[in-house]
């Protein structure tokens, strides 16, 4: 990765970045915003490095329209590349103005200089200031000059607290379905089963007697609001009785696998040139498969509106709140200046889910209330059935070998749905959902293949091996049955999961080992050290344990990971008691905060490997609440030792979806070393293993 | 009006008795600690203890906690932290935090009855617990090291 952060060119203004509160703090702006995945706390660590200040004196404020710099959407694993490192070019221009006045003040050369926790001064000089004599309270009103020879200081080898913790910990009232006003308003939406239903016949139930509560109908979008939380909740539930829904579509769509719009792909990148034929005979081919999965985020979706004096504010754990200002007004058809959209903490969203649906539906009952603010809160049946799925793939994969053992031929061809169903201004239709429900219904814009390099389906399906002339097809599918969109690592979980599942099938026709077979084939000398890393942490890939590897859109973290099975036949149950993980994410900024970042999104994917999919069928929508869509839980959850392989001299990467497509292979890997049976549909339950012990 | 002891303060509270005691948490005794995420008993992030026991507090009817003593994540600790909130914070144990309140609702009844409970009696302790972040591996570091020092302080081995 070289260059600048662009946000950098779009925001060179220093102030916009940095402040020098009146005294004792510092308040840092960023476009990026809190998923849990602690970004927060890593640009308080950049920031405090670079201005010598303990962390807790930096104020990390996050996304909101108007007034921190645009970043667009917090997505991709970017924000410590992308706001991480305008942040550092920022506090570093900022440090050498300080600096420079400090030295003026104090009669001495900047060089000689140090601020520790805000004091300013020099070895043998026997005055000091601080940054808030200096720079308290006044703006910089420079432009960002940025320096790439400054070598940033190392970061702190112990754990540095999390600073969003204590409040977390303690029970306070951080997340937007905490929010609260005295003159709030609760609101309810009461939603058809599915995306295919609309409104049929509502006889509305009475208000019960002495209830203040209202229903707001507009086609088939149909809320309940009032200032009692149960009382609403109570009455959206006899609303919701009292509706009889119609089909208007069937859940079906395209299979995967028929038909297709095809773009080869050369180096993560599509072209629209004609599809090159599979011109060998492979000596293996195999199918390999993931199902519909969803983000099912720990708290339904929620937002919070306030139409007052012509203005709409609205508070939303969305992932991107320009965006979503600027859909927004198109749904709402309201100036967009009209509009500020506040990022305000929710539980992890892990992609495109529910926020940025509860956002509309939030303003349209704030626009019926005027001056009233709106809280509106999902039920778990709605975020479950409503949130944008992360596609179905199905990845199929050949190749040929040589005399020696050595992959001679390779072809990866890689069918799915959209993984890009963010609203996103500008276009035809809305992607916001309560917009399709209303009478004057927008619909959602025409799915269409993204062609940008390792977007969505073909994300991470460019092998990083050494191989002579790969054939990459990226098949996208237009017609789904379900409502999809970006779930953390978009493809990269179901091509990683093929590809190196592939790799030890090939291992074993070329009677290699999965590690040795892998290292005859990699060039980069970062993937092999991550390889050979995570097989000495674990001692050896033997036993009931297999192995997998990835870079993450082959241009991020590098991730190893083993995993270790146990298998029980008769149950056709499997559980993974164990995980190891080497990581290479350039220049370590947070060890911990990273490590979180690989272990969890190693947990996530456990889960969704083992467990996870969504059920359907062409009428209706089976998997609604967490007995309907189990997941992992705490006695199901490995342990993890991790390792970090430290490139002090390399850019920061981004690492939350380094480890999903690693660990899926990983667990499929070992469950053929533990009981010799190749499962290549996940998730790995005891049908699917049955099945391909069967096979 | 129900009358209730809730983190060892006395409430009297209007509500209605079918009321879920998480609303009345809430909205009306101003502890948002204690979060509603399902309403349907699957994900124990509303978990509070009553009279020493875990309930749900998402479905609970505040009618049947009259006189009863509740206890929610922000009274865990009396005026201080409880030890699994600590071990917990010192471990940065968490990722988005939405599912703490119940991880440590449930935890502080687990180490409350038994100090030093078994890594396996902590995972099945905490099986109803969800957390979607994938943050499971360091609350049970974190507990147990705490099991652990507990222990060794009493000479368990």
């Amino acid at each position: 990765m070289s260059g600048l952060p662009s946000a950098l060119a779009r925001h060179p203004d220093l102030d916009q970045w940095l402040a020098v509160d009146a005294a004792d703090t510092v308040t840092v702006a960023t476009g990026k915003v809190e998923i849990g995945q602690g970004i927060t706390t890593a640009l308080a660590l950049i920031a405090a490095h670079e201005l010598g200040l303990d962390p807790r004196r930096v104020r990390v404020r996050t996304a909101h329209t108007g007034i921190t710099p645009n970043e667009f959407i917090t997505a991709g694993s970017m924000s410590v590349e992308d706001s991480g490192g305008a942040l550092r070019q920022a506090c570093a221009h900022a440090r050498r103005l300080i600096l420079a006045r400090a030295a003026e003040r104090l009669g001495t050369d900047a060089a000689e200089l140090t601020i520790e926790d805000g004091r300013i001064t020099a070895p043998g000089l026997n005055a000091s200031t601080t940054l808030w004599e200096v720079q308290g309270g006044r703006p910089f009103e420079h432009a960002i000059e940025t320096r790439t020879d400054e070598q940033p200081p190392a970061p702190p080898p112990d754990r540095q607290p999390r600073l969003d913790l204590p409040a977390k910990i303690a029970g306070e009232g951080v997340f937007v379905q905490d929010m609260t006003w005295p003159d709030m308003l609760h609101a309810r939406v009461v939603r058809p089963p599915t995306w295919a239903h609309r409104l049929d016949v509502l006889d509305e139930p009475a208000v019960p007697d002495g209830q203040d509560l209202r229903v707001l109908r507009d086609g088939s979008f149909l809320a309940v609001t009032g200032a009692d939380e149960y009382a609403v909740v109570r009455h959206a539930e006899r609303v919701a009785a009292a509706c009889r829904w119609r089909q208007v579509a069937d859940l079906d769509g395209v299979p995967l696998g028929t038909e297709s719009q095809a773009f080869p792909v050369r180096d993560g990148i599509p072209s629209i040139e004609p599809v090159p034929d599979l011109d060998f005979e492979p000596d293996l081919a195999a199918c390999y498969t993931r199902p519909h999965l969803m983000h099912a985020s720990l708290a339904p979706s929620a937002a919070a509106a306030l139409w007052a004096g012509g203005k709409l504010t609205v508070w939303s754990h969305s992932q991107g709140v320009e965006l979503l200002k600027r859909t927004l007004a198109e749904a709402l058809d309201v100036d967009r200046r009209a509009i500020t959209v506040i990022h305000h903490q929710g539980a992890g969203a892990y992609g495109h889910n529910g926020a940025d649906d509860a956002a509309l539906d939030a303003a349209l009952c704030a626009l019926e209330h005027p001056d009233r603010p709106v809280l509106l809160k999902y039920t778990r049946q709605q975020e479950h059935r409503w949130e944008p799925y992360g596609p179905a793939m199905r990845i199929d994969m050949a190749a040929a070998l040589d005399d020696a053992g050595r992959i001679r031929r390779w072809s990866h061809e890689v069918w799915s749905y959209t993984h890009a169903g963010r609203p996103i201004p500008r276009q035809p239709g809305s992607q916001l959902a309560g917009a399709w429900l209303r009478d004057n219904a927008i619909d959602p814009p025409p799915a269409e293949p993204r062609l940008g390099s390792e977007v969505g389906i073909h994300r991470s399906a460019w092998p990083i091996y050494a191989l002579p002339e790969p054939r990459v097809i990226k098949r996208f599918v237009a017609a789904g049955p379900l409502r999809t969109s970006s779930l953390r690592s978009l493809g990269a979980h179901g091509n990683v999961f093929a590809i190196e599942s592939f790799m030890d099938e090939l291992a074993a026709l070329a009677g290699k080992s999965p590690v040795a077979f892998r290292l005859d084939h990699l060039d980069d000398p970062r993937a092999r050290a991550v390889l050979e890393a995570v097989d000495d942490l674990c001692g050896g890939v033997t036993g009931p344990r297999g192995v997998a590897l990835a870079r993450y859109k082959n241009q991020q973290t590098w991730a190893a990971v083993v995993a270790e099975v146990e298998v029980d036949e008769a149950r056709a149950d499997v559980r993974v008691p164990k995980l190891w993980i080497a990581a290479d994410a350039g220049r370590v900024v947070d060890p911990d905060g990273l490590i979180n970042q690989l272990e969890g999104g190693a947990v996530q994917a456990a889960s969704w490997t083992l467990k996870e999919r969504v059920r359907f069928d062409r009428q209706d929508i089976d998997s609604e609440d967490w007995d309907s869509y189990p997941v992992l839980r705490f006695d199901e959850v490995p342990e993890i030792v991790t390792r970090l392989v430290d490139r002090p001299d390399q850019p920061s990467l981004g690492a939350g979806e380094a480890t999903q497509g690693p660990a899926a292979a990983a667990i499929a890997n070992a469950v053929f070393a533990a009981c010799g049976v190749r499962v290549r549909d996940m998730p790995l339950d005891a049908e699917a293993l049955r099945r391909a012990a069967a096979a | 009006m129900v009358s209730l002891i809730v983190n060892g303060a006395r409430r009297e509270i209007d509500a209605p008795t079918d009321e879920p005691l998480a609303y009345v948490l809430r909205n009306r005794l101003g502890l948002p600690g204690t979060k509603v995420a399902c309403g349907l008993e699957q994900c124990g992030a509303c978990l509070v203890t009553v009279d020493g026991e875990c309930r749900y507090a998402c479905t609970l009817p505040v009618g049947e906690c009259a006189d009863r003593s509740v206890t929610t994540v922000e009274g865990l600790g009396g005026d201080g932290l409880h030890p699994v909130q600590r071990a917990l914070l010192d471990f940065n144990a968490a990722q988005c935090g939405y599912c703490l309140s119940g991880i440590l609702v449930r935890a502080a009844a687990l180490f409350d009855a038994d100090p030093a409970p078994s890594p396996a009696q902590i995972r099945e302790a905490l099986a109803p617990q969800l957390c979607r972040c994938g943050a499971q591996p360091r609350v049970l570091r974190a507990l147990e090291t705490l099991a652990r020092d507990a222990a060794s302080q009493e000479g368990r081995p």
